[in-house]
């Protein structure tokens, strides 16, 4: 049996075989990623649930673990509605505008040494090229829907993600200057060796612009201004329903995500163990492996919701205020910083 | 014809084909994001040469930046298309006139001479493991430090300059002082007042 599978194989024409091999990495990454995605919401709705002293969804299947597939199997079944005089083309696009970006991104994240989809030379600015390009679903989506509360939070929405946007990739330019590659995968390498080598030590103010930027950048609590409930009824994704919706959804999780992966290869040394060589020598079951990619990531992923529960909503004012006036010249003066200790002092080796 | 061929072609192809939809399509939108499209295949027809660090920079710049501001001026515009059709008939002769004389004049330029196509040979394939962003950083930051930080002093100033020349501070508009609302002590709002019970009459 196996002997004809691999005959079928080798037969087969050599762009045939790294196509159909690529295609089976992609599923192998993507389908992980969305389910992920649907249980990060169920978490969401427990974690929350128990910081507010209830219980959370425990209807559905034991202890409500068949919740998030029960919102899929709705989501699914319900009409599209596309409202009177909306853009019916840029409608039904804008929520695939949304969703696409924050899963290519996925291609060039190194879950271990040797996990990965592509390891490009320039991954860090495929990064920042992808992330950006989410807005266009917002935006589009606030444009087509034909409605005033829509575009108030397109509107709303797009001004706060452009503002992050740059403070973010300001706070990568940091990581770049100390690692010295745009690669990923060296990077995080470049970390190894236990967790004081990791970045999030010299570039502390980074991390802490970076991740603020990231939850920004994701519309979550305490700046989701552009859905604010209390003001605009929903935000941009206020006309969609059904799977129209889900995508959005499944977008906005899917971002956070992968802000989280970012967050732990650029700062926390993404795969490698926090344990020094010594410590893994004795103990070998402690050393580098995706399971710490996965520990970190979900860490940053209960801060996440942790924010959501802790934080009161900022005002439209102060969001653009700590975007501009505060993060931007933090990370400026954080990058002179380390361009000055690099080349003109002897601490340069602080920042590796 | 191979497939980087193939792909030139349809890249290229999309790229002509957005950039005449940009002016002529009627809503101001969809022309942005057929600009927008145009910006992608240009990325991926740059991406072809080997240029993956201009690529990159063009749709995080072009596409992640500007093209979301501009998109944001236009949505709020109330453009009136019929008067933006006024004239177009008058104009559509001189256009037209330029437009055939630069397709002529690039016909002529790179059909012979010095600009021929013949005079640029293929370049020899770059390593597999050669990075365009390093060299361009190494390059741009020794040889051309000058000339690139000037470049960049002149950005900073047309910035500056943006910014006075729209900036316009009210005398009647209120701001926060952050500074001052998180210094605030209980006893600068609030005054006790210690009242005994009244009696009733």
């Amino acid at each position: 049996m196996t002997e004809t599978l691999l005959g079928f194989w080798l037969a087969l024409p050599s762009w045939l075989q790294i196509l159909l091999a690529n295609l089976v990495k992609i599923v192998i990454i993507v389908l992980p990623v969305v389910l992920a995605v649907a249980y990060l919401t169920y978490a969401e709705r427990k974690i929350i649930g128990y910081m507010q002293v209830r219980v959370g969804p425990n209807r559905v299947g034991p202890r409500g673990w068949l919740q998030p597939i029960m919102d899929a199997v709705k989501l699914m079944f319900k009409e599209i509605i596309v409202p009177t005089n909306a853009n019916r083309f840029l409608f039904i696009g804008a929520p695939i505008l949304a969703f696409a970006p924050a899963m290519v991104a996925w291609a060039v994240i190194p879950f271990s040494d040797t996990l990965w989809l592509t390891n490009i030379d320039a991954g860090l600015l495929f990064i920042l090229a992808l992330t950006s390009m989410g807005v266009y679903g917002v935006i589009i989506a606030g444009w087509a829907s034909n409605s005033k509360y829509a575009f108030l939070g397109s509107l709303r929405s797009a001004a706060q993600i452009v503002a992050y946007e740059i403070a973010m990739g300001f706070a990568l330019v940091g990581v770049l200057m100390a690692a010295g590659s745009l690669n990923l995968r060296e990077i995080a390498l470049a970390q190894a060796g236990g967790a004081h080598h990791w970045y999030i030590l010299p570039l502390f103010p980074l991390f802490l612009v970076y991740f603020i930027s990231g939850v920004a950048e994701t519309n979550r609590a305490p700046f989701d201004v552009a859905e604010g409930e209390s003001e605009i009824v929903a935000g941009f994704h206020v006309e969609y329903s059904g799977m129209a919706f889900a995508l959005f959804f499944l977008g906005e999780y899917a971002n956070m995500i992968l802000i989280g992966a970012l967050a732990a290869v650029m700062f926390l040394g993404g795969w490698t163990t926090p344990f020094t060589p010594a410590v893994v020598a004795s103990l070998p079951w402690l050393g580098d492996g995706i399971h710490w990619f996965l520990i970190k990531v979900s860490f940053l992923m209960f801060c996440f919701l942790w924010f959501r529960a802790t934080f009161p909503r900022y005002r439209y004012d102060q969001i653009m205020r700590l975007g501009w006036k505060v993060f931007i010249p933090v990370t400026l003066v954080w990058i002179v910083v380390i361009g000055v200790a690099k080349f003109l002092t002897p601490w340069g080796y602080l920042f590796h | 014809m191979d497939f980087k061929q193939l792909a030139f072609y349809f890249f290229a192809a999309v790229l002509v084909f957005a950039a005449s939809m940009v002016i002529t399509v009627r809503n101001p939108v969809r022309a942005a994001l057929f600009l927008v499209l145009a910006f992608f295949s240009a990325a991926a027809v740059w991406m072809q040469l080997h240029a993956e660090f201009l690529s990159i920079t063009l749709v995080l710049v072009y596409v992640g930046a500007v093209m979301v501001l501009f998109l944001f001026v236009v949505m709020m515009l109330d453009i009136n298309l019929v008067r933006l059709r006024e004239g177009f008939g008058e104009y559509l002769p001189i256009g037209g006139l330029v437009a055939v004389l630069l397709v002529l004049e690039m016909a002529i330029v790179l059909g012979s001479g010095p600009f021929g196509i013949e005079q640029m040979p293929e370049p020899a394939p770059l390593p597999a493991d050669y990075s365009n962003t390093r060299a361009l950083g190494r390059v741009l930051y020794t040889q051309y430090l000058y000339p690139f930080e000037i470049a960049a002093l002149i950005l900073l100033v047309a910035i500056v300059a943006a910014i006075a020349l729209t900036m316009r501070r009210r005398k009647d508009s209120k701001y926060q002082n952050p500074g001052k609302q998180i210094q605030v002590q209980r006893g600068d709002r609030v005054r006790l007042v210690k009242m005994r019970a009244e009696k009733k009459s």
